[in-house]
């Protein structure tokens, strides 16, 4: 064997900078695992012993500072429909925005910069403002509004319901609401919450929504315009069906976002108690994030409520998992379809 | 190819030969079908086609060569208004398709592309089954009867040569053909819809010798039925399958003639130069 050859092959001497970087990479990596094991695992810890069928299926009568009596049903069911109603507006609006933004505006004009600034921007803002803003707009603006349309169109019914027979004009009075009614719309309800919620996630599904549909290639586009489809047909048919799988990313992470948020509810529709279930959109709902801090911060005996406040907290994880998992599974199943067609 | 029960879109009769500045071309008897008159495009400030005039045969296949970037693609999807997609386009001059002016304001640009097909360099098939790519393009034009979009599918399948490779897994992903494969479904999607012309930018340059020969023997068919406007890099290509051939330079028009005499006797030495492989 050539002997210069096989001494370029010797082992080069011990690299410490090498070994060092390496080292730190691993290091980094294994904080940020470690930290979120360490948080798992004293939720389940101290969470475990308030975990019961009862206590995730019951409600909380009684005293829901107690290990005994309480439950989180009401809770699970209003975080589960606050975001459910929450995808049902922004979905839309930010898919339609994106496609504005990458299929109709021109790429470099100044409203297309404008309105990207201003997506980048709402993902920046504090929750707590989106609460202010909710709380502001929906409820004593819109919801105000809506009341006194309301208020005053029953009055004009009123008015012309003289003329009609009386058993006409009784029942209508006693459904109409009357001119001093309490406020149907003007105050906080799971409507206003949802849509505080939408709002604040609205960036993200923009975002993900513009990446996927960016990410199709031209040649699709060209494709299908070249025979005779109008952009409308390019759209509906050809773009958006590749977009699907990006577009539910942007669900996903808007969802995960909303489901642990409280400080856009807190003043838009959250409820410290409530005996029964929201029952229409202007009800007002128990949330398990709210529930939390509730039992945080307001149990007259804090070692008590502990059980109780960590097992809140193992069913908030729980839950923000199960919506992620089962939007994952149908963003899969998305994709394997799209890649078998 | 079969005739299938598509609708065919007749056009108005040409417009007789003009007598305007365009090269002379000795294939005589086809009507003219597509002709531009000074057609110059810029691409914002840089001018990408100079005053070209020069007239497109019915039922022949044109081929467009020259060296990259001389505006040979441009020219050609100036026929079915594509570069409409880019910004910051101008255009002077005129396109007119059996004699109408394709950019006047009251034409339909859709109706124009339905009449004018393209196939792309790349094979652009959507990730849809072979079936569903071209049913596509046939629900476009208003034809939804079961029977009726399985006739032309297979049709047109028969029409790019390709209904035997694919007859048993018509409703498999169109994107787990062959390169070749693809680029003729592609070829079977603009057939389907019975346009006039179809333009075709380098269709074979992604493709191996066997694919590319099947397409070029594929042109050659669709000839009977359609007039093909192609631009090729390929040399061979050209003088095999074309009929006449323009060659540009720069965004002009250099020579345009019987594709046997560009071949042989051109009459401009830089084309001679460029089909003798000396430049470009």
């Amino acid at each position: 064997m050539n002997a210069k050859l096989s001494q370029s092959f010797k082992t080069r001497s011990f690299d410490l900078a090498s070994f060092f970087f390496t080292g730190l990479t691993g290091l980094a990596t294994f904080l940020i695992v470690a930290t979120l094991g360490v948080i798992l695992l004293n939720v389940l810890i101290n969470g475990w012993s308030g975990l019961s069928f009862r206590f995730i299926l019951g409600g909380t009568e009684k005293d829901m500072f107690d290990v005994n009596h309480a439950g989180v049903l009401p809770m699970i069911i209003g975080t589960a429909a606050r975001v459910l109603i929450m995808t049902i507006f922004v979905i839309p609006v930010g898919v339609i925005t994106a496609i504005y933004l990458t299929e109709y505006a021109h790429p470099t004009s100044i409203v297309t910069r404008v309105t990207r600034g201003a997506v980048n921007n709402l993902a920046g803002v504090p929750s707590i403002v989106f609460g202010l803003f909710g709380l502001g707009f929906f409820i004593n603006f819109i919801g105000q509004h809506m009341d006194e349309g309301i208020s005053k169109l029953a009055a004009v019914v009123k008015r012309l319901a003289v003329v009609l027979p009386t058993f006409v004009s009784d029942w209508l009075n006693a459904i109409l609401p009357s001119q001093s009614a309490e406020p149907l719309w003007g105050k906080p309800a799971i409507l206003w919450a949802s849509l505080t919620l939408a709002v604040m996630t609205l960036p993200v599904v923009i975002i993900a929504t513009e990446e996927s549909l960016r990410a199709i290639p031209q040649g699709m586009r060209e494709a299908s315009l070249a025979l005779g489809a109008t952009k409308l047909e390019t759209i509906v048919r050809i773009v958006l069906p590749q977009a699907l799988p990006g577009i539910m990313t942007g669900g996903i992470l808007a969802v995960s976002r909303a489901a642990g948020e409280v400080a856009p509810i807190l003043f838009t529709g959250a409820a410290y108690y409530m005996a029964d279930l929201p029952k229409s959109l202007h009800d007002q709902f128990m949330d398990l994030g709210y529930h939390v801090y509730v039992l945080s911060t307001q149990s007259p005996n804090i070692d008590k409520t502990k059980p109780i406040l960590y097992a809140t907290v193992v069913v908030l994880l729980l839950l923000t998992f199960a919506l992620n998992i089962v939007a994952i599974l149908i963003r899969a199943r998305m994709r394997k379809k799209l890649r078998a067609l | 190819m079969t005739e299938a029960s598509s609708p065919r879109i007749t056009l108005k009769p040409p417009v007789p030969t003009p007598a305007a500045g365009g090269t002379p071309l000795a294939t005589s008897g086809a009507a003219v079908l597509i002709e531009t008159s000074k057609l110059s495009l810029y691409y914002g400030r840089s001018q990408a086609l100079k005053e070209i005039s020069f007239q497109i045969r019915e039922k022949l296949v044109t081929a467009f060569i020259g060296p990259s970037g001389c505006g040979k693609s441009t020219l050609l999807r100036c026929f079915n208004r594509m570069n409409d997609l880019i910004d910051n386009v101008r255009l002077e001059g005129t396109v007119h398709i059996a004699g109408h002016d394709i950019n006047s304001r009251g034409v339909d640009v859709i109706e124009l592309r339905k009449r004018v097909g393209m196939v792309f360099q790349r094979s652009n098939p959507f990730p849809k089954s072979i079936y569903e790519n071209i049913a596509y393009a046939l629900r476009l034009q208003g034809i939804k009867s079961r029977s009726e979009v399985g006739g032309i599918v297979e049709s047109s399948l028969r029409g790019a040569a390709l209904w035997d490779e694919v007859k048993d897994r018509l409703h498999t992903s169109a994107l787990g053909l062959s390169g070749g494969q693809q680029q003729r479904l592609c070829i079977a999607r603009a057939i389907a819809i019975r346009p006039e012309i179809i333009l075709m930018d380098e269709p074979a340059s992604a493709l191996d010798p066997i694919a590319t020969a099947k397409i070029e023997e594929l042109i050659l068919d669709l000839k009977k039925e359609f007039t093909i406007v192609i631009v090729t890099h390929n040399m061979q290509q050209a003088a095999r399958i074309s009929d006449s051939t323009a060659f540009f330079y720069m965004g002009e028009l250099i020579e345009y003639d019987r594709t046997a005499r560009i071949f042989t006797s051109p009459a401009c030495k830089q084309t001679e130069d460029y089909v003798t492989g000396r430049f470009g």
